[in-house]
Formats: structure tokens, sequence, C-alpha cells
């Protein structure tokens, strides 16, 4: 197909540059400066979707980010597409391959379009009428069907080879909108010195200025003033443009969040660039210039390829040279229309009439229609319109006095372009929670106080006509200066000929001589909702417009309603018999319009999500085939598999090894923190429960920390290498939480502490050594400590050397077995690790992961906090009062020991359980029973915390928290598993050496 | 995202280098034991939650590390005033009735 719609000359298309695309597979062409939208309207298609529930056929609407039907796809490569992009945002490039979306099989003939004549079925509400019952339809007919019967576009299949970029930028002044009031709010902020950001969400920065073919400003023409303004801008090094970049969101602080769209619209990118950029912008001052948004007339058939808005029409015959139809309608109430009307006509299209819903159209604008020989009928209302896939004919009917309509008949079109008014865009003010205020005069929502630093400037608050705009602009820019710099100046306000403010508008369902139960006027073009929809949910009880948006979906689209709001809010407003603004107005949200997951994510994916934290040791554990597991952020060696075993196979030869021999174990990520100080050992005896002040120099010892409500929030080993100086370990995840809590009580309650604390997880390498020969194992390395148990027992810490390297020997078991936690700067770890190693692999022993000392702790019944408790668990739910201290006056959480509900009987207490069966392993978190099959609604008495296969028992073993679990020591119960519940025995927690001799030897 | 000056260091800096730390001016008893379990309660549970002006802590945890205490306004996420530990509470009806002018 040739380009037969476009004009032979003119707009900013660049008609030496064609370029070529296809849209379903089709090849069409285009020039360089064209959207998807202005390029499909100059080959002649009007038709470009389907809508979403009833699968009507449905054509580009608008020329702007707000529109509703033209959404399409576009594939660069294999599972590379991007949906539900704009047409209209959309520039083409060689090559682009777009494609239509909610259609199948193809857009002329769609199987779907069946819901349109089942549309009774989809009145409003009929997500949550029809798909009601029966429930087990949900998942096999319910949910697939509407899976594919609606949504919008396709979502890709691979992960996003593009990058994305972040920018956090600081100004004096952020515009938004670059029309004739963001240009000259930006000038005026720009010359007073202020520094600029000047954004615009379309290609080129001008706004309506790119489309003015008639107005003048300093005796030029408008499009050239704008360059002009643009260039004196671009030269100015205070002053960045940005083009192609939306205002999305606007948060506290002047925070506004910009999406930069960078390489999208070119067919071949510098692969350095990133396809889109965040900028971060914190503005001392905002000026928003989003202009107004022309409203659709509500009138049946009101959704037919071929209806477009007035001005789209002006802006896609002006600026792009594409002719909406060679046979054009225009139906408004509103005179700006006529202008379309008066430059097609100028470029030479057959403008049928303007049927205009005033009796008495009057003005400038109609004067000049009138002039140039245009066809006008007042009180002139259009009903409907007829053609399959493109309109092909316009009714009209004449409004009588009394409201009534009769027919007028039929007027042969290609396009029909319609005025309803304008209504100021606020969203971006609503974003920045001002509230908007009813205007009686304007007959719109209008921006309210500020209650940030903002302002609005132009249509977007209700100022209209060139000169008035200009005006405005000026005294936004000058003012926002004025606010952050000394030397604010307005330049001189240029004269202007034209653009006169257009006056009319009109709200809601128009009158019409049809049949109303057969004839749908859509207010929602996107979510396909009608004013019979709105009528109908008034009707069955929605007031609120919170409630009427919900329950029909209107102003749910990607433009948030912005096209349709103000229709919907005036069928509900007349329905309800209340004026507009009793009804009230949806809140507008962030984003403006819809961004993509990469520019929100920018560089933050992959590996560089979330940092990664690796002991000194990792590299070993990695060429030992080692196993890992994610413990907090850090990579922890989970288990050893030497060739051909499973990972059951390697834990338990890792825990054999570890109690018959010796194992070494990388426990380095454990948290770390030195409290110095001489209120050290005061300040440590209010944060555990056990007592500190008497634990010699020397000694270890284990605490437990609570919060102030008593429950359990982290354990360690405690270690007093001086009188003032401790040594505090912390579990893994939990150190950064422990160190605020204990920085908190110091800086807060007790700031009389003469205490200081530092962190110091990465400073240490810790190296465990458990079992039997562990001693032996360290004993040639270790120089100036004496290892015998006599001179270093179980549970104390001394200083020395080991390879040579200063070290910090605890003495202690988490295992059950005698060993060691080698403590040693991080920067000689792996040296001392390898050195270690040696000695351990000559004695048979094993390295070991995080699921051997897992099973080997609960062996010993010790628990891991988060595990065993989930923070509503006491000292002695565990088994542990004989860490608290009894004869302390106080530590934190003490006095919620004993509170009511943590004294009463009842409470689920830390038990062992076995299987009747020893090859049954539990899943931790399963339910535990008094009976095998309890009657519904029992409740359950605990849960598995933790269950493993134990090689040291030759069996399964679990630990529980039970209601009053020690209280049922032998007793049957039952676990819940997927194969139905299972006999269980209530034991001891404590399945291995109970008398503890092994780990004192 | 909000900006927050924090008092020690002296500068503004993101929300994201500091932690919210609760409701200010709660004071720890001095002696838990002697509470009834109801003001333990009221220590430990029961809050202002009022709306508009509350004094609160933070943290500036990415940076000095220090507590301090802020009078927010909850319904516009306003920081009236910022203030060291230790210092006291500014009057919040006073703060009302100057903002207001
Ligand atoms: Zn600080």
């Amino acid at each position: 197909m040739t380009q037969d719609f476009r004009t032979s000359a003119g707009g900013r298309i660049d008609r030496s540059s064609p370029v070529d695309f296809t849209f379903d597979g089709k090849a069409y062409r285009g020039f360089a400066g064209d959207t998807l939208a202005s390029a499909l309207l100059a080959n002649g298609i009007h038709l470009v979707g389907r809508s979403y529930k009833y699968h009507r056929p449905r054509g580009i609407i608008t020329a702007g980010s707000e529109e509703p039907n033209a959404l399409v796809g576009i594939a660069r490569e294999k599972g590379q597409n991007t949906p539900n992009l704009r047409a209209p945002q959309v520039e083409i490039y060689q090559g682009l391959n777009a494609e239509s979306q909610n259609r199948y099989p193809s857009l002329s003939f769609d199987v779907g379009a069946v819901n349109d004549l089942l549309s009774p079925l989809f009145v409003a509400g009929f997500y949550y009428k029809t798909f009601m019952w029966p429930r087990s339809f949900w998942q096999k007919v319910y949910e697939p069907f509407i899976r594919s019967a609606a949504g919008l576009g396709k979502a890709p299949t691979d992960p996003d080879k593009d990058r994305y970029a972040n920018h956090y930028a600081h100004c004096d002044v952020l515009v938004i909108g670059s029309g004739p009031a963001g240009l000259a709010a930006a000038t005026a902020a720009a010359q007073s010195g202020a520094r600029v950001i000047l954004c615009d969400e379309q290609s080129e920065l001008g706004g309506s200025l790119l489309h003015d073919r008639t107005s003048a400003v300093d005796g030029k023409p408008a499009v050239d003033w704008a360059a002009d303004a643009i260039r004196a801008l671009s030269e100015n090094d205070k002053v960045t443009l940005l083009p192609r970049t939306t205002g999305f969101g606007y948060y506290a602080q002047n925070f506004v969040a910009l999406a930069e769209r960078v390489t999208d619209h070119l067919a071949n990118p510098d692969p350095r660039l990133p396809r889109e950029r965040l900028w971060q912008v914190r503005a001392k001052e905002v000026v928003i210039a989003t202009g107004a948004i022309e409203r659709p007339l509500v009138f049946p058939e009101n959704d037919r390829p071929g209806v477009m808005m007035a001005e789209a029409g002006r802006i896609y015959l002006n600026r792009y040279g594409a002719m909406a139809g060679k046979r054009v309608v225009i139906a408004t109430a509103c005179d700006t229309a006529y202008r379309t009307a008066v430059d097609l006509k100028a470029a030479g299209v057959d403008v049928a009439v303007i049927a205009d819903l005033r009796p008495d159209p009057a003005g400038v604008h109609v004067d000049a229609a009138r002039s140039a020989g245009i066809r006008i009928e007042g009180a002139c209302v259009v009903t409907g319109t007829k053609g399959r896939l493109r309109v092909k004919s316009a009714r009209l009917g004449r409004i009588r006095p009394d409201g009534s309509v009769t027919a007028m008949g039929e007027e042969a079109c290609d396009s029909l372009l319609m005025s309803g008014g304008w209504t100021p865009n606020v969203s971006l003010y609503s974003q920045s929670r001002g509230k908007v205020a009813w205007d009686e005069d304007a007959g719109a929502y209008l921006p309210g106080a500020s209650v940030q630093h903002e302002r609005s400037a132009g249509s977007c608050h209700g100022v209209f006509g060139l000169q008035a705009v200009l005006e405005d602009g000026y005294a936004a820019g000058e003012n926002a200066a004025r606010a952050v710099t000394s030397a604010a100046k307005r330049p001189k306000v240029p004269a202007v000929t034209g653009g006169e403010e257009g006056a009319g508008g009109t709200l809601g369902a128009l009158p019409h001589d049809r049949d109303p139960a057969r004839v749908r006027a859509f207010i929602d073009f996107q979510n396909d909702v009608t004013a019979k929809d709105v009528k109908l949910a008034v009707r069955e009880g929605f007031h609120s417009i919170e409630h009427i948006k919900r329950y029909t979906t209107t102003g749910m689209a990607t433009d948030q309603g912005r096209l349709s709001n103000m229709n919907a809010l005036s069928v509900a407003s007349k329905t309800l018999e209340k004026p507009i603004p009793q009804v009230g107005l949806t809140t507008f949200r962030q984003p403006y319009t819809p961004v993509t997951f990469g520019t929100f994510a920018t560089t933050a994916r992959g590996e560089a999500f979330d940092p990664v934290r690796r002991t000194p040791m990792h590299d070993w554990a990695v060429e030992k085939g080692a196993e890992f597991e994610d413990v907090s952020l850090w990579k922890r060696a989970w288990y050893f598999p030497k060739p051909g075993e499973s990972m059951h196979d390697a834990v338990a030869r890792e825990c054999a090894t570890v109690r018959e021999s010796v194992g070494i174990f990388d426990a380095t990520t454990l948290g770390k923190i030195e409290v110095v100080g001489p209120d050290a050992a005061e300040f440590l005896n209010r944060v555990y429960t056990n007592p500190f002040l008497k634990l010699g120099v020397g000694r270890l010892r284990y605490g437990i920390m609570l919060n102030e409500a008593g429950f359990i929030m982290d354990d360690g080993v405690v270690g007093r290498i001086a009188e003032e100086r401790f040594h505090v370990t912390t579990t893994t995840g939990g150190a950064p939480r422990v160190l605020a809590h204990l920085e908190d009580y110091l800086q807060t309650e007790w700031p009389d502490l003469n205490v200081w604390l530092t962190s110091t997880t990465e400073q240490w390498a810790v190296i465990a050594v458990q079992g039997p020969k562990a001693r032996d194992v360290i004993a040639p390395l270790v120089e100036g400590i004496d290892l015998s148990t006599e001179s270093m027992p179980h549970m104390s810490v001394r200083e020395g050397k080991i390879c040579g390297v200063p070290t910090r020997l605890f003495r202690m078991s988490f295992t059950g077995e005698a060993g060691y936690e080698i403590n040693v700067p991080a920067s000689r770890g792996r040296e001392v690790w390898d050195a270690v190693w040696n000695n351990v692999e000559a004695v048979g022993g094993a390295p070991y992961g995080t699921e051997t000392m897992h099973v080997l702790r609960a062996e010993k019944g010790y628990i891991i906090v988060g595990q065993e408790t989930d923070g509503t668990v006491v000292p002695d739910d565990v088994g542990m009062d004989w860490a608290v201290g009894k004869k302390k006056a106080d530590f934190i959480g003490m006095r919620s020991l004993a509170r009511p509900d943590i004294v009463v009987a009842g409470r689920k207490q830390l038990v062992g359980v076995l299987t009747n069966d020893p090859k049954v392993i539990l899943e931790e978190g399963a339910q535990v029973t008094a009976e095998a099959s309890p009657a519904l609604k029992t409740p359950a008495l605990g849960y598995v915390t933790s269950s493993y296969y134990s090689s040291a028992l030759g069996r399964s073993m679990a630990l529980a928290m039970i209601a009053d679990g020690r209280g049922r020591m032998g007793d049957t119960l039952y676990v819940s598993t997927a194969e139905g519940a299972v006999a269980v025995e209530i034991v001891s927690p404590v399945f291995y050496d109970a008398e503890g001799g092994k780990q004192v030897a | 995202m909000l900006l927050i000056t924090c008092p020690y260091c002296g500068v503004e800096r993101p929300e994201i280098e500091f932690r919210y730390a609760g409701e200010a001016h709660i004071a720890r008893p001095a002696e838990p034991s002697k509470l009834t379990d109801e003001e333990w309660a009221e220590y430990l549970y029961m809050r202002t939650n009022p709306k508009g002006l509350l004094a609160e802590r933070w943290r500036h945890a990415h940076g000095c590390g220090r507590f301090f205490n802020a009078i927010r306004d909850t319904v516009s996420d306003r920081f009236v005033t910022i203030y060291k530990m230790g210092e006291a509470k500014p009057d919040l009806e006073r703060l009302v009735v100057e903002a207001a002018q």
C-alpha cells in the first residue's frame, strides 16, 4: 500500500528518508520522523487493535501517551518483545516489527469478537458476577478462558538482554512538559541563572507549538519561535534538555522520577548505550506544564476505527503530514475542533460538516471555519456510526430545545473527529499529594494549594489561549527561580497572534434517538466500559467514584483514566443526582504511564542485585567441590560431596568423621562484635539473660539475648579477653540487628555506661576444628598456649599464635565433641586454614559444611535461633531456663518473662521426636497432633522445627515445639506427612552424649 | 524518598542511610520488676500513633551510627525539626501553631 493519506508537503517528517517497517507482518513505508501511528494513518490504517473485553475492532484515537487502543508489541529479537507500547509514542525505524494485540487469529477476523454478541454477560462487574460458580470451574474453565481471551499483549519469554542505567540529578528548577508553558517557564528560570532540567515525553520538545500552523509568536511562526527557544536553552550550560523522557512519579520532598527512552527509536543503537535511563531528580522547585487532554464524546458506536480526537487529527496532519481521512465529519462541543477543520480543509481534505452540540457556535475559530466555507450545524449531535472495520458514515441528529433528538440522516465519511473540550492534566499535581479542586467556571478539576515546592503552568491548571499560556509559563519559571536564586527575572512576554482560547466543552453521555437497549457508547475504550455500565454500577449501590472505578474498571487503563475519568464522573454524577464535586475524583498514582521493569531495576540485576559475601576460605571450598547455600548475604559451604556421593551420603560421612576423628569447618560468617570499656561487663550483664559480671578473663560463656518482650532474638558465645574487653559472637544473619540493638540501648537508655562497640565480623576468619582428634591436629601449629584440658578447659579462650599468626583461640563446641574455634585476622585466614587442613587430612579428617553442623548440633539438642525459635519463644520454652540469671536484678526482657501469657501452662516446649519407623525423615514445619486423623479444625499441638538422618543414631530424628512438650515424654503423637500421619515418640531433645563428657575431654 | 538531616553529621542525606527506630521519649523504666503487668504492657506496646506531629527516633545507620530524634508530620511526611538525643522534646502544640503561621 502506498501512502495514500499522506499530504503532498509539510510536516516535520523527512520525506527524503523513507523508512520500511512491518505491522502484523505486512510491509509498510513511512518517513523518518513518523511515529508508528502517523505512518499507519498515512497508509490508510486505522484498525490497530481489538478491545479488551468485547474484542471490538479499534482504531487510533489519540496522538499521545493517553492512547487507549493503539497498543502494540514491538519485537527486536526472539524472546525480547516489549508489549503494550502506545503507537503514537513509538517512533519508526528501518526494520521496525510491530504487532497488534488482543486478537486471534487476525485483526480483521477475531474469534473473541463473539464476546461482543454475548455482551449482556459482560456488564459492569462481570468479573465478580460471571465467574462465581461453581468453585471447581475456576481452575479448569474460568481462569484459562480469562487468561487466553483477556489480557493485552504478550510478556517477553527470555531474560531482558538490554542494559538500563540510573542517574541521580539535582537541579534548581525541574520543568515537566515542553509545550508553550514549559518552554516559557524553562526560559525564564534559565535566564534567572537557575540550573534547569526540562523533560518531555515526546520525541521532540515543543508540545502543541509543533503542530500550530496558524499562530505567530514574536512575529515568527509558532514552531520557529519554539525552535529558537529550544536552541537558546540548549546553548545554556546550566540547562539539561531531556526529550523522550516521561516524568512518571512525583514523590515526597520534590523527588521526581523520570524515565528516559534512550535507544528504542534507533534501528542500530550504539551497544554502549543503555536502553532506558532512570533519572532520580531532586528538584528545589518543580514546574508542572503537562497540558490538557481532549475529552472524547460519548455517543453510540463512538469506538469504531476512524473515530479520533479532533486535536489528534490536527497533530497528525500538521506535524506528520498524515490525514485521518479524505472525507471527515467533525463532532464537537468546543471551538478548538474548528482549528482542525480549517487546517484539514487547507490541506485539501473534504470536511463534510462540523456538528456542534451548541445551538449557536460563535467566536474567532468558528468564524475562520465559516469563512473557509465549511458547513456548520449547531444543535447537532452524532448519534451513531456505521462501517465494519472503519467508519463509513455518521448518523446525525438535531437537538431540540426540550433536549430530545430527531434524526437528520447520515453523512458519509472515512473519519470522524471529535472534541468534548479539554481536561487539565492534573496527574502529577495529584501525585505530589495536592488536592484538586472543582472549578465550576472551567468545568474541570484544577490544582489546589501546593503541598510541595511546585507550581503548575498553562492548560494543566486551566489557563488556555497561547498568549495567556506563555505569560503563565514565564511567570511560573520566574517564581520558581525566585524561590532558589535572588536574581530572578521574567523575560519580556512576546506578542502572540492567533492561538486564541477555544471555548466550550461537554461532559458525559450525549443525547440520541437510538434504542438505549441496543446501542453502546464507550467511556473507557481500553477497558470496554460504557455509559450504561457506569449507570448500572450506581443502580447496584456503588456510589463512591473509587468503588465505581473498581467495579466497572473504568479509568484503570494504561493512562489511568486521563481520557475517560471526567466522562465517567459526569455519568455517575447525573445518575446519582449529585454534583460532580460530591462524587469526587479518583486519585492519580505513580507511574504516569507504564514504566518497564528494567528501568526500575536499572543495574540491580543478576550478580549486582545484592552483594555477595565470601569468606577467605571460599575458593578452597570451591576447589574441593563444595555445594553452597545462601545464609543472609553469605555463601556458605553446605556439604562436600566426594565423587559419586549424594548429599545424604556426604553428610552422613562428614558427621561420622567429626564424631570419630576430626572435621574442619568454616565459621567465619558468624557475627562478631568487640565490646570494650570500663563498663563492658555491666553492659553485657544487662543485655544477656546470663550473668556476666563474674565471668573470668580467659573464659567463654554461651549467652542468650532477648528483646524487651522477652523473646529470644539472638544467641552466641562471648569471650572475656581482658577485664574491659569482650569478644561477642552472634548468629550469621543476626549481626547487624544485634549491633543496632546494642547501640540503641547504649546510646539512648544507658549513655552513662562507658562502652564502645565495634563490628569485627569482617576482621576475623574463624576455623572450627571439632572431634576427638581436634587437639592433636592443631597442637603442632600453636605457639604460646598450653592446650591441655587442665590449663585450657572447655569454654575458655587464649591469645597466642597459630602458624605464626596472632589468634584468639576458643575452646568450645557446637557439635558435642571437643573442639576449637580458631580466630585469626581475615587476611591470614586462608594460610592458617591450609595448614590446619594439612594436619586434619593427615589423620583422616574431613571438611564439613553447614548441613553437617546442623545435624551434629541437633543431635545435641542445641537450638538455632530462627529455626527452633520464631520470635515468640522465651528461654524456658526451649529448655534454657538454666541460662537465665535468677539473681540478676534486671536485663533486657526480664520483666516480660513474668508476664501472665509467658508463665501460663500449655506453652510450646522443645522436645525430641523419634518416628516409630526409623527410616521416615519428617518434614520441617510438619504439624504434630494427638490423633492420627484429628477432627476438622482441631488445633495442632505443635510442629517439627528440625529433622535429619543421624548417622550417630543410625536412624532419623527430629526436634519439635509441642504444647506442654516436656510433660509428654514417652507419649505417642502423630506428625502429618505427604503419605498421611505417622506415629512418633516424644523424647528428650538431647540425642547424643547426654552427659556431655565428650566435649570437655 | 525522604531527605533527612543528621544533627550529628550536620548534613542532609537520603532516607536509605537511616533506619527508623519508633516513637521517641519512651524511657525504659528504671526498675521494670516494680511495674504491674498493665504498666509494663503500656511501656512495651502502647504508642501515640498520631495523625499529625510525632516525635520519633531515627538512626544514621549508614553514616555516623548515632540515634537522634525528629518531629515529623505523619500526614505530609515533612520533618518539622530534628534534635540530638538527650535534648528536650519540643512543644508539639507550639510547633503546630508556628507551622500554621
Ligand atoms: Zn550522622
